[in-house]
């Protein structure tokens, strides 16, 4: 599959708390609502000017923090195809593959703000149209690239009624 | 081959030999969900179309982080909540029961359990000798209707602690040392592995405490291994079949080794706004304070209340806010009994109901534009409680109940 989208570029340390902040807590039940408010606190126009496709491209241990199902899930509502990160938190990671939402380890020092990427989410590259470089990414492992192309967990658990992993 | 803590509580509930970087589907003793990612749970469970708990005894749905109700859109949540429990028969745990990780260590957590919890810091049952661990919604929706889950066996990092603290310091202060010391992701999809003297003569309190915070620097889980002070916690909740030893195999393969002496650490503060960003009290002893929090499943359990009464005795707190919430309902009954509450409300605490208080910026003491509060709690991420534009320090309850008498933050050491 390709995807192909603007580059929405943040830092290191991005926590579930500057995805989608506490004093949203109220917001939860209704995504669409609550995902005006997604990194507010860090680009407060990130929500109005993000477009389907586009990419969240962070630092190292994105993620981190709560385990808020709801920071993925406001990304993916907002239209974000693929967050790309130099490493992510461990929950967040499950969280955003569970909810079909792919998390590309690779090394984002080289992709700017606004940069048009395509990515090849089967040949396990990124290509930066802008700069004219080509990235590759770390292959998912193997349990949860099943849970990704079945689309996330729930669809992966109607398919085979069970977890497969390590079968 | 010898085992790891980790590798060893997963092989024996798979039912498999499994090492680090093995794949396991493992039953799960206890899955719950707290009201901040419970409903979102509830409709992934529904739209999975799950009908029933595979082990409705052992789901709890815990109201906690917004408790009680701070507005109509949560009251909403909550019950769907409650209307779940009643549907399906999952316990719940309501309004003023207190935080989820305080209820599972008094009523589930014990020796060689899996426990999952929509909520980062469920690895606090890992005091416990539980393998405990934070996930996602979606996550815990299936394992409710599974009970089972499926994880990636961690690789495991060894902390050995030995020494003895010094006055005025605690767990708390050694759990941030580490954290400087490892770095916020310093142990990510890891497990941490507590061992050496100073543990084996640390109270469940303590490390409840030091568990709560393996989340932050990236940990899967944090475990102790079982011993006789597990034993007799486990007894004195009327839980002995719980008790089961439980360690570590002599030659397991660490990842790494990390030793400390608790002896050289001092009263030590998380500045805005990383977890991660030490210094000692003494050094940011010019900090004016408006708040001063005391409570959260990091410390507001008999011990810490404690800790905090015994220094605010007979003193009185500066011209700041001095908030209070016991972690539990069984706690806030036990500090009554004991004194402490009295104790803290002469000195002019506010005390709130049991539950996550003022830790996740939701209610009950959001702070002001550019106001400073130092916490007991284990996050001081920008706008963690309610403002982006107020500052976050985490300490020991005996910083904060210092820092409470003077009004800027300040080393325990001279109250104690
Ligand atoms: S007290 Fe704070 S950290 Fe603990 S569960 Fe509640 S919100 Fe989370």
């Amino acid at each position: 599959m390709e995807l192909k989208g603007k580059v929405f570029k943040f830092g290191d340390d991005i926590s579930t708390d500057h995805i989608i902040p506490g004093r949203f807590f109220h917001l939860r039940s209704n995504i669409p609502e609550l995902a005006k408010h997604t990194l507010e606190d860090v680009n407060p126009e990130f929500a109005s000017k993000v477009k389907k496709g586009d990419f969240v491209v962070g630092g190292n241990n994105f993620g981190l923090g709560s385990s808020r199902e709801h920071a993925p899930l406001v990304l993916k509502t907002l239209g974000v195809s693929a967050v790309l990160v130099k490493s992510s938190a461990r929950i967040f990671f499950r969280n955003a593959i569970n909810i079909g939402l792919p998390v590309l380890v690779c090394d984002t020092a080289s992709i700017s703000e606004d940069d048009e990427l395509v990515v090849d989410l089967a040949g396990g590259t990124i290509k930066d149209v802008t700069r004219g470089i080509e990235l590759t990414f770390v292959a998912f492992p193997d349990a949860m690239l099943k849970i990704l192309s079945e689309g996330g967990l729930l669809p992966y658990i109607k398919k085979y009624g069970d977890f497969v992993v390590g079968k | 081959m010898a085992k790891t803590l980790a590798e060893k509580i997963l092989s024996e509930r798979a039912g498999i030999d499994v090492r680090a970087g093995g794949i396991v589907v493992t039953p799960v003793d206890l899955a719950f969900v707290q009201d901040g990612t419970g409903p979102l749970a509830v409709r992934q469970f529904q739209s999975g179309g799950f009908t029933r708990l595979a082990q409705p005894q052992q789901t709890v749905l815990y109201i906690d982080h917004a408790s009680p109700s701070p507005a109509k859109e949560l009251s909403n949540d909550h019950a769907l909540l409650r209307q779940f429990s009643r549907e399906k028969g999952a316990v719940l745990s309501d309004v003023g029961e207190g935080v989820c990780h305080q209820c599972v260590a008094e009523s589930f957590a014990g020796p060689g359990k899996v426990i999952v919890g929509a909520d980062s810091h469920t690895v606090t049952a890992g005091a416990a000798g539980a393998f405990a661990t934070g996930m996602g919604s979606t996550d815990i929706a299936v394992a409710m209707a599974l009970g089972k889950t499926w994880l990636r066996v961690p690789e495991t990092v060894k902390i050995i602690a030995t020494g003895n603290f010094k006055k005025g310091v605690y767990a708390k202060d050694f759990i941030l040392h580490l954290i400087g010391l490892l770095g916020a992701d310093g142990a990510t999809y890891q497990a941490l592995e507590f061992g050496g003297s100073a543990v084996d003569n640390m109270s469940m309190s303590e490390r409840f405490t030091i568990a709560n915070m393996a989340v932050e620097c990236g940990a899967k889980v944090g475990l102790f291994p079982s011993d006789n002070i597990t034993r007799k916690y486990l007894e004195s909740r009327g839980r002995k079949d719980d008790y089961r030893p439980i360690k570590a195999d002599e030659g397991a393969k660490y990842d790494r080794v990390v030793e400390i002496d608790v002896g050289n650490i001092v009263p030590t503060v998380s500045k805005p706004h990383t977890v991660d960003n030490i210094a000692t009290a003494a050094e940011l002893g010019g900090i004016e304070v408006s708040q001063v929090f005391i409570g959260t499943c990091t410390n507001g359990r008999l011990d810490d209340l404690k800790i905090a009464a015994n220094i605010l005795k007979n003193r009185r707190r500066a011209n700041i806010r001095l908030l209070v919430a016991p972690a539990s309902k069984e706690v806030f009954y036990n500090a009554i009994e004991a004194g402490y509450i009295q104790i803290l409300m002469n000195a002019g605490a506010v005390i709130l109901p049991p539950g996550c208080a003022a830790c996740v910026g939701v209610h009950q003491g959001i702070l002001g534009d550019n106001e400073s509060c130092i916490s007991t709690a284990n996050r001081n991420f920008k706008g963690r409680m309610g403002n982006p534009d107020s500052f976050i320090y985490l300490a020991s309850p005996a910083t904060a109940a210092a820092s409470a008498i003077t009004g800027r933050i300040t080393d325990p050491g001279e109250f104690i």
